[in-house]
Parts: structure tokens; sequence; C-alpha cells
């Protein structure tokens, strides 16, 4: 828009695209007007397309007459647009944000060269000949040169073309005689920003002219301008389009002053120089003043293009600060492409810390009282409930939950203030619509990027509550990939009742529940909701008082299917918030007081089995699954949503904690440990001394020192798992260290070991550590000790503490372990990326078939067995279970 | 030592590649309803069906392995390279 002069001069990019034409038919059947963009071509504009686009001849640097209406001629001509409310273009006939503003013109009294060609220009003056305009190359030669960009071309596209372009008028700088007319050529050189010299004389924009109005067209090619659409001399100003208003529009002031853009200004400066040059030749003023006017209006036109050009100073405002002309609009992260094109920003949105609420049902969000002010929803008015809205404007945007806008019917919007409120509430009738602050149980989507999946963007119910941070509960930070360290989410409120109820039926966290990447439920209980469950479950037993205020305390109310007894099992508490039908059978990752593994419910109770994240745990709870198929999604939420409070409450009733005491182990046990590393020691040594006697056993395709690694790695690896075995048999069922690892809410045998028996072996790169000093690993070592000690094995556990040497070597591993997820996370991020561009679109048709948006078959059958996963049992249909249930 | 010539078909990890006659690549079409441009491409130089003796716009069955499904048949259309 700004400037057929701005662009830049290339070549028309052709892409024809395969198949283009059929698709264009194909959608144009089904009743679409669809173009195709073929190609674009930029190109500079001539004197006379410039005089033709334009409706006004600007004469005058005036703005406004006394009555402050626009001058004719002047810059802010009405013919050039509207930008005031009222008035209609005197072009076109438009009111104001209907009229998109008409191009005016000036003459130059004198040529001006254009800043941004100046390279190309230098580039022709010195590549053609100065007597008859042609180009420096033999004639038979010309052919050749055309040939070779044409093959250029085919090969690297239009970017080798243009290297290549470059690379031959690097080469014509050194040819000083035509090779048509024989004349001698004289160096020319450029003194920045604008002044052309031959043999430091200078060469005036007109003589600059009239040698690129001699360059032929054929020619051009060798310059990569393309015929038709540049002329060489058009690079060189003798119009000047002056743009619409409607892109320089000026602002009133309170004080009704008016202040122009940046771009009038120095259109402003230009005319009036212009004016002036003219006055100066008519009257024969002397040569040195024109000389002077015309290197100011030089310098004006080059700044009005581009205010930011290194060797002159940049035209400043009165206070100081400089111009904003038409490059630094465009230009830069705060121009208009990358700030306004790329960069758009959305309104009905906001953004805060996150913090857990357990209390919050799953498909909640806990929005600040702040924010519930701010954002609003639109509703619109009707007979039956104008009272009801009028009292939320009379409330206005101070008291919850009032409104902050009313909406016209001809949709202009009124701000409630305390002055405006009383006319508003009167005003209101049915047809407007009143934008009400958030209330509880308004939809928004929550969302945390980076958004990786369709879990990443999830419609909430509202909650309003005090503080200044978004809640949510913590269940459903695994599909968002959220924690509580600091994370900042988005919320957006959707704007009209579409918007909403595509939300509520395609987004909604219920929906969202079952994976399509392995069929299992995302939400789950976590952490403290399966050690509660789990101790619940297993053989916990209390008054029915104690059980029904349990129950209360999660919100049930009915209790008609507790057992009528004075002891309430655990199993039978927790069957309470399962549907009364529900049948399962499963495994658990535990063993339950009998020291049995299954999990059975029947008809709704919890026969035998202890619950733990096998069952409810996200990404492996197979009853969830199983609820999920029976009763559906808002049924398993409700049910999961019960299951994590009780899970929590039960703790709270319980107390839960940890101590170091915890992994504490029987005499005999730490005995047995002492032994297996004494022992592995041993045979360690054993391995070492052999090594050194040259009688080890050599592994095929091994050495006899890679051997002795691979030898030592395997046993020490034993004696660590040994030691493993022994904690997991000997240390105490009952220490909630254990419990937590036992129902895998959190920790795993191995975190257990370490803890109370033996770290490990520390490996870097799948070795043992070897770096360090001249053959060892650290100076307290003899060189070439092979030792277990010695490369990094570390025989203490945490709890006892690690020595000197073993800390320093566990620090090493845990350094370069920080490394390696500090470099890989983008890695990975980036290919996760790039997939997901890539197969964005593809889609399961009904056929079965996968198929691309133009409908190529990408694999003929979905998954080549046609299982849609998230249906599924592990990727696979059980038929048993299907004929069981008809 | 001579250079063994490998016979690219006989090699294990060779899915089976076969030329289909014009009544099975007509009811292929009919099946998915689609025209040869919709098909998946395979080049006509291709080292797995030089032997096949077949022409641009020839279709090819590809029998092979799958995790999932244990054998898939895939389709392509010959196309020049």
């Amino acid at each position: 828009m700004a400037k057929e002069k701005e662009e830049k001069v290339e070549e028309a990019e052709k892409k024809p695209e395969k198949g283009a034409k059929e698709k264009k038919e194909e959608i144009h059947h089904q009743g679409y007007v669809y173009k195709d963009v073929d190609s674009i071509v930029f190109g500079v504009a001539s004197p006379q397309m410039i005089k033709k686009m334009a409706t006004a001849k600007i004469v005058t640097p005036e703005l406004y007459d006394k009555e402050g209406y626009p001058v004719d001629g002047g810059l802010m001509d009405i013919r050039l647009g509207v930008i005031d409310p009222g008035l209609r273009c005197k072009t076109c006939g438009s009111k104001l944000k209907e009229c998109i503003g008409h191009f005016g013109y000036i003459e130059l009294a004198r040529p001006i060269i254009h800043i941004s060609f100046v390279s190309v220009i230098l580039d022709l003056l010195r590549s053609t000949c100065k007597e008859c305009g042609r180009i420096l190359i033999p004639k038979d030669k010309i052919e050749r040169y055309k040939r070779k960009l044409d093959e250029v071309q085919e090969e690297a596209g239009l970017e080798g073309r243009r290297k290549a372009i470059k690379d031959i008028i690097a080469k014509l700088k050194t040819v000083n005689k035509c090779p048509y007319c024989r004349a001698k050529q004289q160096k020319i050189t450029i003194e920045k920003p604008t002044t052309f010299l031959e043999n430091d004389k200078r060469i005036s924009p007109i003589e600059v002219r009239t040698r690129l109005e001699k360059v032929t067209d054929d020619d051009m090619e060798l310059f990569g301008l393309k015929t038709g659409h540049v002329r060489p001399e058009w690079m060189v100003l003798t119009m000047l389009p002056i743009p619409p208003v409607t892109m320089r529009p000026s602002i009133t002031l309170e004080t009704g002053d008016r202040s122009e853009d940046d771009l009038t200004h120095k259109l402003g400066d230009i005319v009036r120089i212009n004016q002036r040059l003219f006055e100066n030749i008519n009257a024969g003023a002397p040569e040195i003043i024109i000389e002077d006017l015309w290197d100011l209006l030089q310098y004006h036109v080059t700044t009005f293009f581009d205010n930011a050009v290194a060797q002159l100073p940049p035209a400043r405002h009165r206070s100081g600060q400089p111009l904003k002309t038409i490059t630094e609009r465009i230009k830069s992260k705060e121009g208009r492409i990358r700030h306004n094109l790329t960069g758009k920003r959305t309104n009905f949105s906001s953004r805060t810390v996150i913090s857990p609420d357990p209390m919050l049902d799953l498909d909640e969000v806990g929005l600040p009282m702040v924010v519930a002010m701010k954002l609003t929803v639109p509703e619109s008015v009707n007979p039956w409930n104008i009272e009801y809205l009028k009292k939320f404007v009379e409330r206005g945007p101070t008291k919850y939950p009032g409104a902050n806008y009313i909406v016209r019917p001809d949709g202009k919007k009124k701000k409630i203030t305390e002055e405006t409120k009383e006319a508003l509430i009167e005003e209101v009738e049915v047809g407007y619509a009143v934008e009400r602050h958030l209330m509880d149980g308004d939809i928004a989507i929550f969302n945390r990027q980076p958004s990786l999946h369709r879990m990443s963007m999830m419609c909430h119910r509202i909650r309003v509550l005090p503080y200044k941070t978004f809640r949510l509960n913590p269940a459903v930070c695994h599909p968002y990939n959220a924690d509580f360290d600091g994370d900042e989410m988005n919320i957006h409120i959707p704007q009209t009742e579409e918007a909403r109820a595509e939300a509520e039926t395609l987004m909604q966290v219920q929906t969202q529940l079952i994976s399509p990447r392995y069929g299992l439920s995302v939400i789950g209980c976590i952490q403290d909701a399966v050690s509660g469950s789990y101790l619940l479950t297993k053989g916990f037993e209390t008054s029915r008082e104690e059980a029904i205020d349990l129950l209360c305390s999660i919100g049930m109310t009915n209790f008609t299917k507790l057992p009528n007894k004075n002891k309430i099992s655990g199993k039978e508490i927790f069957s309470m918030v399962l549907p009364n039908n529900f049948n399962f059978k499963g495994k658990s990752k535990a063993s339950d007081e009998n020291g049995k593994r299954e999990v059975i419910v029947e008809d709704g109770v919890l026969v035998s089995g202890v619950i733990d994240k096998n069952s409810i745990g996200e990404e492996s709870g197979l009853m969830l699954r199983s609820l999920h198929k029976k009763y559906g999604e808002r049924k398993t939420l409700e049910v999961l949503g019960k299951m994590f409070k009780l899970g929590i409450k039960v703790l709270l009733k319980l107390g839960f904690t940890t101590a170091i005491s915890d992994t504490d182990l029987p005499e005999k046990a730490i005995m047995m440990i002492k032994d297996v590393l004494n022992k592995t020691e041993d045979e360690v040594n054993d391995l070492i001394r052999m090594y050194h006697h040259g009688k080890l056993e050599i592994f095929p395709g091994r050495t006899m020192r890679e051997t002795l690694e691979l030898k030592i790695l395997e046993l020490l690896n034993k004696a660590r798992n040994e030691t493993g075995k022994i904690v997991q048999e000997y240390g105490s069922k009952k220490t909630y260290t254990i419990i937590m690892a036992d129902s895998g809410a959190r920790g795993n045998p191995l975190n257990l070991a370490q803890m109370a028996a033996v770290v490990g072996q520390q490996a870097l790169r799948g070795k043992r550590i070897e770096k360090g000093y001249k053959s060892r690993t650290l100076s307290c070592f003899k060189k070439g000790d092979l030792s277990s000690e010695a490369r990094g094995f570390i025989k203490n556990g945490f709890k006892s503490g690690l020595s000197p040497q073993e800390f320093f070597f566990g620090a090493m591993t845990g350094r370069d372990s920080l490394m390696d997820t500090a470099l890989r996370t983008p890695k990975s991020g980036y290919l996760y990326r790039r997939l997901a561009n890539a197969m964005q679109d593809l889609k399961v048709e009904y056929d079965d078939t996968v198929r691309e948006a133009s409908g190529k078959i990408i694999q003929f059958e979905y998954g080549e067995d046609s299982i849609d996963v998230s249906k599924s049992e592990n990727g696979r249909i059980n038929v048993q279970r299907i004929i069981d249930s008809v | 030592m001579p250079k063994k010539k490998i016979v690219i078909k006989k090699h294990v990890l060779m899915p089976k590649h076969v030329k289909l006659i014009e009544k099975e690549k007509k009811d292929l079409l009919e099946r998915y309803k689609i025209s040869l441009n919709e098909l998946p491409k395979i080049i006509k130089n291709d080292s797995a069906i030089v032997s096949l003796n077949v022409k641009i716009g020839d279709v090819v069955k590809i029998t092979r392995e799958s995790p999932t499904a244990g054998e898939i048949t895939y389709y392509r259309v010959v196309v020049n390279g």
C-alpha cells in the first residue's frame, strides 16, 4: 500500500502448483469463489503511472484554511480521502472508514534520486556505456550470459540467479572501453548517500537520469530487471506520489488543536522546498542557490522514504525525537509486519500465575475477583431478563457482579461509569446487550504453552475466588504439563453463543479424558490422592460417624449404599463413590492385606484388592478406562473428582508425613547389604587382577580393556539390584516413604534402595567415570587404579552419607544429566513441532483411509489395523469382553 | 574376490511388490472412489519394481509386515522420476 516506488525490483516468482487446476475446479463446484495466487510481480511505478493513479495535484504546503477546512491542493485535500467523521470523500463519495483513500502527486522541480534504488542505479551506471547506454558486454557474449542465468535459476532458483547477476556486475567493473562505441569509461564512485561521482566530478541527477534512459530493454534482463515492469530512469523521481490521508491521519488533541502525522510533516517540507525551488528556477536565481535547494529537496525526499540512512542526520520533530517515516513504519519488531501482521493479540483474555486447589472440581478454574470484574460476557436483553440485567448495570463496573459496557443494537458500545449509570439503566431495552462481569459457571478456555496437543487448551467452568492466581485442580496438571513453581496460564472468554457451545461440546475437560495416544485417561489421581486411596482400601476401618464425616467432606449426601453397621471398612467407604452397577476386575501394583493383587469390584462394591496407581493413576488407571467405557465421560469425571477428594481427606484424617527413619533397615539387612558389596568388590578386584595378568576371557569383538569394563559394570549393577531386593524385602511396609513407593504415588524401589543402601555406579556416556586427571579420576587415587571406588561406584546410601570422592562423582553425573536435558528439550520440541505441522491436516475418512487435505491417500487403513486407540485396550479390541457384556 | 551381485528382490527386508492387472486396478480405484492422482507414488526406476516391467500409470501392490496388523497391503502408482 505504501508506495509502488518502495517495492524492491524483483522478477516475477512463478510457482506452478501441480494439480492446482483440479483443486480449483473441485472447490468451485461447492459454490465457493476461489482465487489462487499464481505469481506476484514487483515493479517500479513510472511517472505516468503516478500521475494516472493520483486524484489530486498537491501544490501548497498549507493544510487548512482559516475555518479549519482542508485547502484544495493542500496535503489534506479532501480528494485524498476522509479522516473526519461526517465528511464525504470528494473522489469516491464514501464516508469515513468506507473510503480507503486515494493517492495524490507532486511534480518535482528537479529529478531526485530514490534512496532505495541507489545501489541499483550505481550498478547500472558502472556497467553501461556513458555514451551509448549499452551494457559493457560484447554482443556475442550477451546471449551466453543470459543462458547461463537461466541455467542457474533452474538449479538454484531465483536466489541463485540474483547471486549470479551480482557476479556478472562485479566483473564489469574493470571494463574500461565500450565494446560497441569504443568510448572510454570513467570510474564511477558514490558519495553516500545519494551523490554519484565520475572522476571526482559530480553527476547531477538529471545526467544520471538521461544515462539510465539510454539503457536498452534487452540489457535490463542482465541486471535482474523485468521488461515492462521497470525502466531504470524511473528510479530517479520526477513525480512523487502523495500517500492518501487515511494512512497519515491527524489526531485532535483535547485542547482542540490538531496534531499531524509524521508523514504529513515530512510531505509538508517536501512541498514547501519544491515550491521554493520552482520559484527560484523561474526567477532565474543563481546556480548556487538552486543547487542548495535541490540538495535540500533531495534530503527531504530521502528522509521521507527512510529516516535512518547512515550518512544523513535523521529529520526530527521540534521536540527532538526522530520522525517515523515509511521505512520505519514497516521495518523491525515494532514495524507493521512483525508487530501488526504476524503478531496479533487477543481481547477477553488474561494471564497469571497458577496455584493448586484440590477442592475445585476437575473441570473448574478459579478466577481472581479482579479478573472477573475486568473480563465480561455480552448477555443480550430480552423481555424475560431485562430486569435482571438492569441490576447489573445498576451495580456498575465497581461492584461485583456488575457490568462494564452496554451495547446498542447498532453495535455502539457505551461504557458504564458512576455518572452515566442512571441514564444507561433507562436506556437499556430489548435488543441491547449488557457486558456483565464473569460469574460462577461461565465458560472459559484455559491454556498453557507450549500448546503441543489438544489437551493443552481445555474448556473449564469459572469459579470466582479471592486472591490473584488462577486456581486449578492438581489432577488436571498433567494434560497441561503444569506445575506450581511459578507457571503462568492463559484464559480466554468466548463471547458468542456459538463459541460457547463449541467450546463446551468439543473442549470441555471431560471430552479430553481418554488420550488418543495410548487409550488411557490423561487425568487421574496423583500423589496424595493415590496414597490416600491406598491406605483407605488396605485394611482401614473406622466408626460409622467417622465414615459419614469423611464422605460429607467430599460432598456426598446420600448414604443409602453404606452398610448398616457400626464399623465401616475403608473398602466400603471407597465403594460409595463407585456407580451402583459397576463391575471391574484388575490387577493392583501393590498387594492387599491378604497378599493378593487382584482388584475386584462387583455391583459397585469393592470386594477385594487395594486401589492404587494401576487402578486410578493418570496414564495407567484401568478402572478409569472401564468407568469411562460404561458410564461415559461426565460420570467418570464426577467419580474421579470424588475419588481424588476422598484420597486427600483420608490422608488429612490419618496424618501423613515422611521421615529419614522411614527407610531404616534392620541390623540383619544392613549386614546382608555389606556382604553383597564386599563380595562384589572382591570379584571386581579379581577381574582387575586377571586383566593385569592378561588372563581375562575376551568378549568377541572387544579389547581386553573393554571386556573388563563390561564385566565390572555388570557385576556392580547386579550388586545394586541385589541390595534393592534386600531393601524391598526387609524395609518396613508401614512407613510412609514405602507406602508412597508401593502405591505408586511417588518414588520407586530404586529410589528407596539409593536412600537406604547404596547409590550405585555413576556412569558418563554409558561408561564408568574415566575423565579427570591423567590416567586417574581424582588426585586421591593411584594412577591406573581401576577399582570400583576409583571409577565412580558409590557404595554409600544417601542416608548414611557420601564420601567426598563419591559426592564428586555424583556431582559429575548430576551436571551431565542437567546439561543433557537442557540441550535436548529444545531439540525434541522442535522435532515435535515439525512433525505436528507436517501432519496437521491428515484426517481419517469414513472408509478408514488416512488422507491429506486434497484427498490424497497417505495410508489405506488407519494405523494399518483401523483401530481407534482411544476406544481400544492397549491398541487391541477385546472381542471377548464385548461378547461377554452382550 | 569377485563382488557378489545382490538381488534386491530376494532380500529379507524387501516387501513383496506385484503389478496389478487392469481389472484389479479398476476395482481398487472404485473401492476408494479415487483417481490415480490420489494414490501414493513410486518412481518407475525404483529398484523394487524394475524387474516387474511396469509403465507409467500402472499400480503396484506392496505387501509388507506391520507391527499392528501383521501384514498389510499398500498401493502405489508408477510415475516418472
